[in-house]
């Protein structure tokens, strides 16, 4: 028997594209990682191939576990990524996003991290540059189990909008059953700094240029942190493209 | 005083009108710049200083209702900011903006080339650019250090100001907007500021408007001729001693 498709009723499907969603229904098994304890990997997603996207993952962590994922989420008509991360003692998951997106696309990143043992770590950084009609969303749900003391965990999402008709959603969402955590969340939707743009069109940048170099800022921070400085490099052109695309 | 009328007029405002969310701040103000002069608008608050930098160089919001600008031959008033810059036009912000993630040497590298491409050259490497980067930070004691840095943040007041001339000094514009340039110096920083305007600017085929509320300044960077700015337009003109009469008797008296 296949699953019913979730409605806007489900808060994880609330902005989603529902019709694209209906296309590809039912959708694969999720993808399963799990790193036993001690183990470290990173892992890098770049999604800019168009038409539909939805990717599922979900992630086990043991004791002192490391994963660090990078993503790009910015080709596709409807694009999802959706992460479920389970850590374990002393685990630590980082993930950083970044969603670029123009006309009528719909991109979303959904994330649940569960904190279930103690003195795990949690790092997430998502960055959402949006023009046209486009929607960008990020709900991320940071859940805290009662043994899970000493948890550290934040959230940083910011979102640009470049025209007044683009959307972006941003949910941070803390359940928290254990005392003695920090949980930092962070949240923000704006435009490009007009005064900041006029300071670089004064030095004789043209706007696109001006706007780019803005926007690769805003966006490069989120991989600035990357060890690989090939994937580095890699993802931060792919994302330049992207934005260049958008202007 | 005596003027040349040989010499090239640089900038050539006829009867500027401009208003600000609805607001008109520019009432008809005339001026003249030759190549080669430098000149100090002086005024109280409010009479339309900072209105009439950003008018001239193109700021979204400030819209020009009436009156001519002439650029080098060229109509200024028509152009897109980044067009005026490439033309030849710098602005010194009263306030520099401060750019995150944005690094100096990298936003001021791709804006001169995109000012020379405008303007049909060829680029410059990043060895050239360094080069000429490299002595005019030099020049106005502001480390390479700073300059890699982003754009004025974490600059002290001081150093906005200098970085303001190290980036005048890379794109050696034809004529210089100042704003307020010497707000927020200290004295010594004034005189290296002071310097460094006189030393890219003070020549034959170059111009400057100095735009202050203080004569200090003006001991550095000597004026060819003074204004005085009230309510909108040009109430007065005169040479360098019109900057030290209204040190004496402020502008109270010149506006009435």
């Amino acid at each position: 028997m296949t699953l019913p498709l979730p409605t806007r009723r489900d808060e994880a499907w609330r902005y989603s594209d529902l019709d694209a969603l209906a296309s590809v229904w039912p959708l694969a098994a999720p993808e399963r990682i799990a790193l036993g304890a001690g183990e470290r990997h990173s892992r890098v997603m770049i999604e800019t191939s168009g038409g539909i996207v939805v990717r599922d993952l979900v992630i086990e962590l043991a004791a002192g576990a490391r994963l660090d994922m990078h993503l790009l989420n910015s080709g596709a008509r409807f694009g999802r990524i959706a992460i479920d991360v389970t850590l374990g003692s002393g685990a630590e998951f980082n993930l950083g996003g970044v969603q670029i997106g123009g006309g009528e696309q719909v991109l979303e990143i959904i994330t649940t991290v569960r904190h279930a043992a103690p003195e795990a770590t949690s790092r997430q950084t998502i960055r959402t540059v949006l023009g046209g009609q486009a929607t960008g969303t990020y709900l991320g749900k940071v859940a805290v189990a009662r043994a899970a003391q000493k948890t550290d965990s934040a959230q940083s999402v910011r979102a640009m909008l470049l025209d007044r008709t683009a959307t972006a959603n941003a949910k941070p969402e803390l359940e928290i059953y254990a005392d003695d955590v920090k949980c930092a969340h962070g949240c923000a939707v704006g435009e490009l700094d007009a005064r900041g743009l006029f300071y670089l069109a004064s030095r004789g940048l043209p706007p696109p240029q001006a706007k780019a170099l803005m926007l690769h800022a805003f966006v490069a921070e989120v991989f600035a942190d990357m060890e690989d400085e090939t994937a580095r490099e890699t993802i931060e052109a792919a994302a330049l493209a992207a934005l260049e695309a958008l202007l | 005083m005596t003027r040349n009328d040989e010499r090239m007029r640089m900038l050539e405002i006829e009867n500027l009108q401009a208003e600000v969310a609805g607001t008109q701040i520019l009432k008809g103000l005339s001026l003249t710049l030759n190549a080669g002069e430098i000149h100090a608008i002086m005024g109280p608050n409010g009479a339309g200083k900072s209105t009439l930098t950003y008018t001239l160089g193109g700021r979204p919001g400030y819209e020009v209702t009436g009156g001519r600008a002439t650029f080098d031959g060229q109509d200024l008033l028509a152009l897109a900011p980044h067009e005026r810059a490439a033309a030849g036009l710098f602005l010194g912000f009263q306030y520099p903006v401060e750019i995150p993630g944005v690094s100096n040497v990298q936003f001021l590298r791709e804006a001169l080339n995109s000012q020379r491409k405008q303007r049909g050259e060829t680029p410059l490497t990043g060895g050239e650019f360094l080069k000429i980067a490299r002595a005019q930070a030099d020049a106005l004691g502001l480390s390479m250090d700073m300059l890699k840095r982003a754009v004025n943040v974490g600059f002290s007041g001081g150093e906005k100001k200098r970085n303001e001339m190290v980036q005048m000094g890379i794109l050696d514009p034809k004529l210089a907007i100042l704003d307020e340039t010497d707000s927020g110096l200290d004295i010594d920083a004034l005189r290296v500021v002071g310097d460094g305007i006189n030393r890219i600017m003070r020549k034959p085929d170059k111009a400057v408007l100095l735009i202050t509320h203080y004569q200090r300044l003006l001991d550095y960077v000597q004026p060819d001729f003074v204004h005085v700015l009230a309510v909108g337009r040009i109430v007065r003109s005169g040479g360098p001693e019109l900057a030290h009469e209204l040190e004496r008797e402020g502008y109270g008296a010149m506006a009435a």
